[in-house]
């Protein structure tokens, strides 16, 4: 059993490491590059704690494989904030006390910024049905979508 | 007698401490850590739900290149030993024999066997190639089948404690029973102009945090040994891996992780112990991490149930006497949260005659953790169901019939003590005029109301805080962060000695690091410990006064204390007030370090109610249900961190809406459980819930300093009568059984349409 060495682009930055071939790229950013901000709570694609963005687009990381990533682009959780600057989606989730455990907090922040990504200016209802493939068991949801909803103010407002 | 005080910063919405930490994916938890050298276990468990180990053959396991140890249930002693858990105890026996299973395994899913091997792939492989003979026996799926004639008998020593009742003597799978009871039912009854009794049926749900179970260990050739976790009570598991392991609990650490989700289903150990076994066999670090599966097969769940209420009123409302027969679901060993149940389940009634009985049954099915409540969400369910039933049949509006009938400071709890001041008419009366009760309702759609109650535990807690020479404090206290308290915690600190809250860095010890702590759960973190950090605060602050006094030579009981200065006596010659900095600056020269502590046992917390309403639609074609609506009512004493106290009442309410409407374990006729995962065990989404408003309501519980109840538990006592409540009210059906779930909805609308039924 060898291992495949897979070439990518993790956070704006280049980035290799070895797999198996059967890993996932969760496994791989957890395992392999220390990456622990992305979360896993299923593995099976169910929970939304492993959301990653692969070039761009909003995937489970436990349902790609690693060697999939060859060539790609991927942001993660850790690559949100810009030095000393949090993403405005991680600051009004301090802000609405939208986390409570935290664990599903990542995934949270990274499927939002898609969804700010493709539609800025969502409403809840929209918010809800995008979010509906990551699990909170802590907050009820109450206070995440207020927190998307307002970030996804604010960035329509500095965007003007 | 709490005198009302004007706090800086109780009551106000600080940004968490650990919150950018968390935001950013820098928080660790449970399998976020590595250690060098680390080996990965993985668990073997049983195929079957109820089966004698005849033998395990480990050999072929041991062979497989890359494996560095075994163990099975032969490599743990048998330990007699248990923890205090506040009133209760922790049987170590039952929960050794839950980890790894010594004779017979009890549920589908129960750890027979554990490798530790170079990586987590070799582990699974190798764990593949161990063989098990069972002898497999019939299971025993449910209380039904648990107390009918011939029953399989899990345990054949088990004994029933407590009150006997009809089936005591012989095996027998019911392994404990009590009553309670006050005045005369049968002559309450006889009163009674009005009696209704039904008999409701509740599914085993599971807690549900999204972060699975994960552990590190590593034990040293002298028998020290450190575990790394995510848990409630890391005392807990300190002294559980010591007696299940075989190890002086003086040579275990417990460092805890941050923590994702407990809801009381992370008090227990579980992998904790076969990860210090399998380290200290091969003399290697060992991780495990459950997989989900494994979390809903051999973890937490609450009590499947059956309960039967009767209640009897007179016309004008007043309830005269109540009965009731709960049976809960112990999984395999002993210890369901019925005996709560029972205690909760008329607390918020004044009932003068009532007879309560209830049973703990084992069954094939895992070992029932604490979920949020234990045992009263179950309860309230079948007690305000049938307390709707009641304001139906006389007409009168249900808060107005529980006001009425409604305890106060004074009554006697059902459970024996005198409650204190209770906030119960006050939710009731806040419920009663928010526009929500009173809001129009559309097409197919219903309301349902609902109260509920915990007690909230108090028990031992320990604080420091340390001053630092620039003026700012940390806090340490043991229990672990699961939603805001070190936030709450560093509030309560900056309250005392008048500094800045975010002057103050609040942190969770391990075992060697802080005093001994009880689990957080029990709502109890920031109602105890939080007195401990206050209490370590006041020491801390009686310190800097005694340090001005020797600055000013005057005696420390002249030094006064106002708004984080000390001020000098009236006449002190060019001394002027002087802040916490300014003192903290001049530790060295007067006496050293300033280090608060305190550590103090909570006899017991404020016991809190909750009242929650409801709107539901149903769709008559398909059976599927939504909330359109929910407002949650509570007394929670005083809401130190607001945001926080909302957070855990939204959270709870969609716990209990996820009871109420989808959750549950389903098993074939052998004992497996057959929706072990996300997909088909289905928690409340995003798009499922409407915001869900909270009311706070703040009756001071003279207990605390502040008048903090604690808040995390009642939240979820009322939703599952609440939300059948309001299925009620839209459909006109009468649901016993949860979930509420489409198909169970479509086939009772469609039988009703068949059948006409009266009003
Ligand atoms: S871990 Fe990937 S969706 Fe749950
Ligand atoms: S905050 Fe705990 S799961 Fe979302």
């Amino acid at each position: 059993m060898s291992k495949l060495h897979i070439e990518t682009t993790i956070n704006r930055e280049p980035a290799e490491f070895l797999c198996e071939p059967h890993e996932t790229v969760l496994s791989a950013l957890r395992n392999g590059l220390g990456l622990t901000g992305t979360k896993e709570g299923c593995a099976t694609g169910d929970c939304g704690a492993c959301s990653i963005l692969l070039d761009g687009r909003l995937v489970p990381a436990c349902l790609v494989l690693a060697p999939e990533a060859q060539g790609r682009t991927i942001t993660t959780i850790e690559g949100l904030s810009r030095g000393d600057a949090l993403h405005p989606l991680q600051q009004k989730f301090l802000e609405h006390a939208a986390l409570q455990c935290g664990i599903c907090t990542p995934g949270f922040i990274v499927a939002a910024k898609a969804l700010l990504d493709a539609t800025p200016e969502p409403s809840e209802e929209e918010t809800r049905y995008w979010l509906a493939g990551n699990l909170c068991r802590c907050t009820g949801y109450d206070k995440i979508v207020r927190a998307v909803l307002d970030a996804a103010s604010e960035m329509k407002g500095s965007a003007a | 007698m709490t005198a009302p005080r004007d706090f800086k910063y109780v009551g106000t919405r600080p940004i968490r401490h650990d919150g950018v930490d968390k935001v950013t994916g820098r928080a660790s938890y449970g399998a976020d850590a590595a250690w060098p050298g680390m080996l990965h276990g993985f668990v073997l468990r049983s195929p079957h739900a109820h089966a004698r180990i005849v033998s395990i053959d480990t050999g072929a396991a041991e062979a497989v290149p890359g494996v560095h140890a075994v163990i099975t249930g032969k490599d743990l002693p048998e330990t007699t030993a248990t923890i205090a858990l506040g009133e209760a105890a922790i049987d170590l026996r039952d929960i050794g024999d839950n980890v790894l299973a010594k004779t017979k395994t009890l549920y589908h899913g129960h750890a027979v066997a554990a490798v530790a091997a170079t990586t987590i792939d070799i582990a699974r492989e190798a764990a593949a190639a161990i063989e098990v003979v069972y002898d497999v026996l019939e299971p025993v799926t449910g209380i039904d089948r648990a107390l009918g004639a011939g029953a399989p008998i899990l345990h054949p020593a088990l004994v029933t404690k407590g009150a006997a009742g009809p089936d005591a003597g012989g095996p027998t799978n019911i392994a404990s029973r009590m009553e309670l009871k006050r005045g005369d039912v049968d002559a309450g009854f006889a009163e009674a102009d009005l009696v209704v009794e039904r008999e409701f049926r509740t599914p085993m749900v599971h807690q549900g945090y999204i972060e699975p179970h994960a552990c590190i260990a590593r034990c040293g050739e002298d028998g020290r040994a450190v575990v790394w976790c995510t848990t409630q009570g890391p005392f807990v598991v300190r002294d559980a891996c010591a007696a299940i392991v075989g190890l002086d609990p003086a040579n275990v650490k417990v460092v805890p992780s941050e923590i994702g989700g407990g809801f009381g289903g992370k008090i227990v150990v579980y992998l904790e112990p076969l990860a210090l076994a399998l380290a200290r066999k091969a003399r290697r670090p060992v991780k495990i991490v459950m997989g989900r599966d494994d979390v809903f097969r051999a973890t937490g769940p609450t009590s499947g149930s059956k309960v039967r209420v009767k209640l009897g009123a007179k016309r004008d409302g007043t309830i005269v006497a109540a009965s009731a027969s709960l049976w809960y679901e112990a999984g395999a060993y002993a210890g369901s949260p019925v005996g709560a149940g029972a205690m909760c389940m008329l607390a918020a009634y004044k009932v003068p005659n009532f007879f309560i009985e209830a049973y703990d049954v084992v069954v094939n099915k895992p070992k029932v953790a604490a979920y949020r409540a234990p045992g009263s969400p179950i309860a309230a369910f079948a007690v305000e169901s049938v307390v709707d039933e009641i304001a139906r049949e006389l007409k009168i509006d249900p808060i107005e019939l529980r006001l009425m009938n409604a305890n106060a400071e004074g009554d006697r709890a059902p459970y024996g003590p005198k409650y204190g001041p209770i906030g119960l008419a006050q939710i009731l009366e806040a419920a009663r005029a928010h526009p929500h009760w009173r809001a129009p309702l559309g097409a197919n759609q219903g309301r349902g109301f609902a109260v509920g109650f915990w007690f909230n535990a108090g028990m031992n807690s320990s604080a420091t805080v340390t001053l630092n020479s620039d003026g700012s404090a940390a806090v340490v206290t043991g229990n672990p962060d699961i939603g805001g308290t070190r936030a709450a915690q560093a509030m309560m600190a900056a309250e005392e000695l008048g500094i800045p809250v975010e002057r103050v860095r609040s942190n969770v010890g391990d075992t060697d690091g802080s005093g001994f702590t009880d689990v957080t759960g029990g709502s109890r973190v920031c109602y105890a410990t939080g007195m401990a950090v206050i209490r370590a605060a006041e020491d801390a602050r009686e310190q800097l006064r005694a340090r001005a006094a020797t600055i000013w030579n005057v005696s420390k009981d002249a030094v006064g204390w106002e708004n984080g200065r000390a001020i000098p006596p009236a006449g002190t010659e060019k001394a002027s007030p002087m802040t916490v900095a300014e003192l903290t600056a001049k530790m060295t020269q007067t006496g050293g370090p300033i280090v608060g502590r305190a550590s103090l046992y909570a006899p017991m917390a404020g016991p809190a109610f909750g009242a929650h309403i409801c709107d539901l639609e149903v769709d008559p074609e398909t059976g599927r249900s939504r909330i359109v609506r929910y407002t949650a009512f509570q007394d929670v004493g005083k809401a130190v961190h607001p945001s926080y106290v909302e957070g855990q009442m939204q959270g709870g309410v969609a716990q209990g809406i996820g009871w109420a409407l989808n959750e549950e374990y389903i098993y074939s006729a052998d004992g497996v459980m057959e929706n072990a995962g996300f997909l088909d065990y289905r928690m409340p989404v995003a798009s499922d819930l409407p915001m869900i408003e909270t009311v706070i309501v703040e009756v001071a519980n003279p207990l605390h300093p502040y008048g903090v109840r604690g808040v995390g538990e009642v939240p979820i006592v009322p939703p599952l009568a609440a939300v059948a409540n309001a299925m009620r009210d839209a459909t006109g059906i009468r649901f016993t059984e949860l979930p509420l779930s489409p198909p169970r909805v479509l086939e009772a609308i469609e039988a009703a349409a068949a059948v006409p039924v009266e009003a």
